[in-house]
C-alpha cells in the first residue's frame, strides 16, 4: 500500500519522552500490530497502537524527535496495520510491561474487558514520572507497579513484581517491553513460557516481509510479519535476548 | 517428474528456481530458510567493503502491479559475512554471494574476501550513489569490473544487468568479453512514486527501483535478447511471480530464474513455481532444454 495520509488530531504527553497522537483514521488494528509512520521528510518508523486510534511514542531517535515536533494538525503518512497481533486465549489474563511497552499491552486490556476476560497488570518503569496509563491500566482491574528507583510500587525491575502472582492461575500472559525486561520475565518462568505471548522489536525496513532485515535467527523468522507478537517458547531457542541486528545487519546487543 | 536440474553459469543447481539479491538475504538464516523451503540456489544480499545503514523510510512503496524500493544497499560490509553465507550453506544449495563497489579493485578485493559458491557483481542498482548502475551503464567499466573480480575470484562470476540502458544487450556483451560465467537479467526499473496529498517523493531516496509483474514482460524482453546474442548463459529475473511467469523466462531463453518480489506471498512460491514446472514439463512431455530458449527458435 502506499502510504496513507492522516491528520494529527491530538498530542497529549504521558511522560517526559513519551507522547500519544491521536490519528483521523481508522485503521482497525488489532493490540500489538503496528503502522509504518512516515515524517515526512526524516524517515519511516514502526509504532504500535495504544488505542485503535492512537499510537503512543517514546522519543529516541531523529524520526521520533521529528514526530514529536508536530502538533494537532500536522498530518503524517500510514501504511498499516501490519503484523499478527495478540490473541486473546482464555478468560483470566495477566499483562506485563515495560515503559512505553505498555502501550498495546492497555489496548489489548481494554479489548479483553470488553470480552468480559479477567485482566491482571503488572508493569514496570524507571521512575514516578515515567508512569504511563496509570489510569488505564487501574480501570482494568487488580495493578501491580514496579519502579527501578522505588518511587512508587515495587522497587526494582517488572521481574521483581512477579512474586505477587501464582502464574498458573493465568489463561494467558501478555509481554511488551524493552527486551532486556522481556528477556528477563520469560527466562524466570520458562515453565509458563507455552501460555506467554510477546510483542517483539526488530529493525523494520520494508515491513511486507520481502527485505529479511527483521529476520529472526537461527529459523529466520520475518518478524515484520510473522510476528511481532510469538508465543515465549519460540523465542527461548532463538537470538532473542541475545543480540539484535541493527540497520546495516550487523549484530548488536539487545538493550532497550 | 520430469528432472529439474540445471547447469547455469558454472552452478549445477537442483531446480532452476532461485532467491533473487536483495531479498531476505540479510541473514544466513534467512537463506537457507529459502533453500529448505525449496530455492534451487539462494543469492545474498549486496555485500560491499564496509557497513551500511541505507536509505532513510520510506524504503519500500506497494505500487500497481509491482514494488518500488530504494533500500540503499544496506549491509554489514562482507567481512561480516562469511559466517551468514556459512550458515546459509547449511541449506544445502549454492550460495552466491551478491557483491558491489566503486571500482574493480573494490569489487575484486570483496571477491577475494568471501568464500562463496559464486559471486553475482551487483552492476545494476538504480538507486545507490556511486554504486549498481552508475558504473553498470557503461560498457567499458562492466568489462574491468567483470574482468577484475575473475582474477581474483576462485568461483564462476555472474553479471547482474541494469535495464536503465538504451541496449541491454551491449552491457552483456562486455560482461562476457570481462569473462564472465552467466549474466543476470534484470535488476529493477528506475522509478519514483510520488504523494499527492504532500507532493513529497514516497521514498526517503525519493527514487528507487520498480520490481514484480510490472517488469516482467522489460524482463522476457532483456533476456530473449541476451540469450540470442551472447554465448554465455542468461539467468531470467523480473517479475517471476508463478510456474508460468518461470516458463516465459525460460522459453525466453533464461537457463535459471530468480525470484524476489513475489517472496510477499511467502516461501512457499519456491515449490510453487518448482512443481508447476515440471508438471508442465510432464504434461507437453519436454524436457527443460527443449523449452530453453524456444521463442528464439520460432523465427
Amino acid at each position: 500500500m502506499r502510504p496513507i495520509d492522516s491528520i494529527i488530531q491530538e498530542v497529549r504527553s504521558e511522560a517526559p519522552l513519551v507522547r500519544t497522537f491521536w490519528l483521523d483514521k481508522q485503521l482497525d488494528p488489532a493490540p500489538g500490530q503496528y503502522v509504518m509512520v512516515w515524517i515526512r521528510g526524516v524517515d519511516e518508523v514502526p509504532m504500535s497502537f495504544s488505542s485503535p486510534d492512537t499510537i503512543t511514542v517514546q522519543s529516541v531517535g531523529s524520526a521520533t524527535q521529528a514526530l514529536f515536533n508536530l502538533g494537532a494538525g500536522s498530518s503524517i503518512g500510514l501504511r498499516g496495520p501490519f503484523g499478527n497481533g495478540f490473541v486473546l486465549r482464555g478468560k483470566n489474563i495477566l499483562l506485563v510491561g515495560g515503559g512505553v511497552g505498555t502501550a498495546p499491552l492497555a489496548f489489548l486490556g481494554e479489548q479483553a474487558r470488553g470480552a468480559g476476560i479477567k485482566v491482571t497488570s503488572l508493569v514496570g518503569f524507571c521512575s514516578s514520572q515515567d508512569i504511563i496509563f496509570q489510569d488505564r491500566f487501574e480501570a482494568l482491574g487488580g495493578l501491580i507497579i514496579t519502579t527501578d528507583d522505588g518511587s512508587v510500587g515495587i522497587k526494582g525491575h517488572v521481574a521483581e513484581g512477579l512474586k505477587e502472582f501464582d502464574l498458573a492461575e493465568f489463561s494467558q500472559i501478555y509481554l511488551c517491553g524493552p527486551e532486556v525486561m522481556m528477556w528477563d520475565i520469560i527466562s524466570r518462568t520458562r515453565e509458563h513460557a507455552g501460555k506467554i505471548q510477546a510483542c517483539i522489536s526488530r529493525y523494520f525496513k520494508c515491513a511486507t516481509g520481502v527485505c529479511g532485515s527483521c529476520c529472526l535467527d537461527p529459523e529466520g523468522v520475518r518478524v515484520c510479519v510473522e510476528g511481532p507478537v510469538f508465543m515465549a517458547d519460540r523465542l527461548i531457542e532463538s537470538e532473542f535476548g541475545r543480540y539484535k541486528r541493527g540497520p546495516d545487519g550487523r549484530k548488536g546487543q539487545c538493550r532497550g | 517428474m520430469p528432472s529439474l536440474t540445471v547447469h547455469a553459469g558454472g552452478l549445477t543447481l537442483r531446480n532452476p528456481v532461485m532467491l533473487a539479491a536483495g531479498i531476505l538475504g540479510t541473514t544466513g538464516a534467512s537463506l537457507r530458510r529459502a533453500a529448505l523451503a525449496g530455492a534451487g540456489g539462494v543469492v545474498t544480499k549486496s555485500l560491499g567493503s564496509v557497513p551500511r545503514d541505507g536509505h532513510p523510510g520510506p524504503t519500500i512503496v506497494q505500487v500497481d502491479c509491482g514494488l518500488l524500493n530504494a533500500m540503499g544497499l544496506p549491509n554489514p560490509s562482507y567481512k561480516k559475512f562469511q559466517e551468514e553465507i556459512d550458515i546459509a550453506r547449511t541449506g544445502g544449495v549454492p550460495v552466491v554471494a551478491s557483491i558491489f563497489g566503486s571500482s574493480a579493485e573494490e569489487f575484486a578485493g570483496i571477491a577475494r574476501g568471501l568464500d562463496a559458491d559464486a559471486f553475482e557483481l551487483n552492476l545494476s542498482c538504480p538507486h545507490a550513489e556511486k554504486y549498481g548502475s552508475e558504473l553498470g551503464r557503461y560498457p567499458d567499466l562492466v568489462e574491468a569490473v567483470t574482468g577484475a573480480v575473475k582474477a581474483a575470484a576462485n568461483a564462476p562470476v555472474w553479471v547482474k544487468l541494469t535495464p536503465n540502458t538504451a541496449d541491454i544487450v551491449e552491457l552483456g556483451q562486455a560482461a562476457q568479453r570481462g569473462g564472465a560465467d552467466a549474466v543476470v537479467a534484470i535488476n529493477t526499473l528506475k522509478a519514483m512514486a510520488i504523494d499527492i496529498e504532500t507532493g513529497y517523493p514516497i521514498l526517503g531516496n525519493r527514487f528507487g527501483g520498480l520490481s514484480g509483474p510490472a517488469i516482467k514482460p522489460v524482463a522476457v524482453r532483456s533476456v530473449y535478447d541476451l540469450a540470442l546474442r551472447l554465448d554465455i548463459p542468461v539467468i531470467g529475473v523480473g517479475g517471476v511471480t508463478s510456474w508460468e511467469d518461470a516458463v516465459e523466462m525460460i522459453m525466453a531463453g533464461a537457463c535459471a530464474v530468480q525470484v524476489g518480489t513475489a517472496l510477499q506471498k511467502g516461501y512457499g512460491i519456491f515449490e510453487e513455481i518448482s512443481l508447476g514446472l515440471a508438471r508442465y514439463l510432464e504434461r507437453k512431455s519436454m524436457t527443460f532444454e527443449d523449452i530453453r530458449g524456444m521463442a528464439g527458435r520460432h523465427y
